[in-house]
């Protein structure tokens, strides 16, 4: 094999797509020649720079919304979306493109502005779970899980003083079960949220909090996304909402352990 | 496009109506199996259309024609498709475009700054390591490379997919994934080289 060959070769090797009698040639070439070796770890190093930079993009919650609003909805968003229409076309799009894409029902900025605010707010649980679901999977990168990680609620508590503009109980379960990892702050759809991390098993669960708005108490919800479970609650002023792949028993034993170790609970709600 | 839009409009109306039966089990169907991808299509949108409201538009579009076609859908893979529909989606309205009288929106459309960011700067420094750049400067980068390019490597890097399913998404024969995807890269790291240069 010459340089040339090997100039495309590497990179399949480094991207795993080789078979074993090429992986056998390219390494071999390598092995002989310093020229091609180094080209390969300099790209080895920048795909491992890309991979650490996180260049995933998420899709705004205003998006989904959007999305999901213009599907035909065989669920409750039904009735939202025989509404859509008619936003749409009160309010057209900011950038029309010239009427390049299919602007007419697209809902107004307003609207999904409304939505977008009312993350811990909104009716729309189903959207919120996925933004829910959404913000676990990225904790789930590697070194994204806690930004402070100890098994001592009264260090975990006071580390988010001045972070958010609420203080979240921070319970310590680990004598019942669930160990308590540490947290973070977390972002859900630009809100910043406090994420309490517990371990069960080998399950890791994002406890997220946030505050809930003035007469803004939303009534339970438990439902499964994607394969996780979501659970949510509110009380005391905070929004709560568990995601985990957990099976969903163990997740609500979880629930009704936090709820009844919060400040002024006497045995739930 | 202004037949899209109105059938778009019919299309909603007409679905937001009638939502029980079979229209409703498909599109609970395609619900399960697209909307799990969406991160990776507006991604995707984001690095093609270098703009985000674009990317929004375009993702949305992307998403009423798969669902059009969702019944000719026979797999295996969804993701590979919805993102061969989004990158049609995104070429033909660069097409549409291109084929408008020269407008002030063109402007922002790989400008002329853009191109000594990848072409090679300097003699190549071979020995030089890859240093760690933050996040924001690595999609400049990116966004910089020629779209063939650029798109090579989102779908590769960032998207995480197969050679065998970039080469669905872009049409093109494995042996074209593999030759671009070197040179994308190789034209990646000279602008990182040149970019380490400049920041000194």
């Amino acid at each position: 094999m010459n340089c040339s060959e090997a100039e495309i070769l590497i990179h399949a090797l480094l991207d795993g797509e080789l078979d074993a009698g090429h992986t056998r040639d390219v390494e071999d070439h390598l092995a002989g020649c310093a020229k091609c070796s180094k080209r390969l770890a300099a790209f080895r190093g920048m795909r491992q720079a890309m991979t650490e930079a996180n260049l995933k993009e998420t899709a705004p919650l205003y998006l989904r919304s959007r999305i999901e609003e213009s599907l035909p909805a065989p669920t409750r968003a039904a009735a939202f979306a025989a509404q859509a229409p008619r936003f749409g076309t009160l309010w057209p799009s900011r950038r029309s493109f010239a009427g390049g894409f299919a602007t007419g029902i697209i809902l107004s900025a307003a609207v999904a502005a409304t939505l977008a605010i009312g993350v811990f707010r909104s009716d729309q649980n189903q959207l919120i779970a996925a933004e829910v679901v959404s913000a676990h999977l990225r904790s789930l990168q590697p070194g994204h899980l806690t930004d402070i990680e100890t098994s001592d609620q009264h260090t975990v508590k006071p580390w988010f003083n001045g972070k958010l503009d609420v203080a979240p109980p921070v319970i310590d379960l680990t004598a019942q079960g669930f160990t308590l990892v540490g947290g973070r702050l977390d972002d859900i759809n630009d809100e910043a949220v406090a994420a309490i991390v517990y371990r069960r098993r080998n399950h890791v669960i994002n406890l997220f909090i946030a505050q809930q708005p003035s007469g803004g108490r939303r009534s339970a919800m438990s439902e499964s996304h994607h394969g996780f479970n979501v659970r949510h609650w509110s009380e005391g002023g905070l929004g709560f909402w568990a995601v985990s792949d957990l099976n969903g028993a163990e997740l609500d034993e979880f629930c009704q352990k936090v709820r009844a170790s919060l400040p002024g609970q006497s045995g739930g709600a | 496009m202004l037949a899209r839009t109105r059938h778009a409009a019919l299309w909603t109306a007409e679905h937001g109506i009638m939502s029980a039966g079979d229209d409703g089990e498909r599109a609970k169907r395609f619900r399960e199996a697209a909307l799990p991808h969406l991160d990776d299509a507006y991604t995707l949108a984001r690095y093609l259309m270098r703009d985000k409201t674009d990317a929004d538009d375009a993702v949305q579009e992307c998403y009423l024609r798969a669902l059009d076609h969702f019944d000719s859908y026979r797999g295996p893979a969804i993701k590979p498709w919805l993102l061969a529909i989004l990158r049609n989606v995104c070429n033909a309205e660069f097409a549409r475009r291109a084929t408008q009288p020269a407008a002030p929106a063109s402007a922002d459309e790989a400008p002329a700054t853009d191109e000594h960011l990848w072409q090679e700067p300097q003699p190549s420094p071979e020995s030089e390591l890859i240093r760690h750049r933050d996040g924001e400067t690595i999609r400049q980068l990116v966004a910089a490379l020629p779209p063939t390019f650029r798109e090579v490597i989102v779908l590769r890097e960032i998207n995480n997919l197969s050679y065998r399913d970039i080469a669905a998404v872009a049409g093109v024969p494995i042996g074209t994934v593999m030759s671009r995807l070197a040179r994308a890269r190789s034209m990646l790291r000279a602008a990182w080289n040149a970019e380490q240069g400049r920041a000194k």
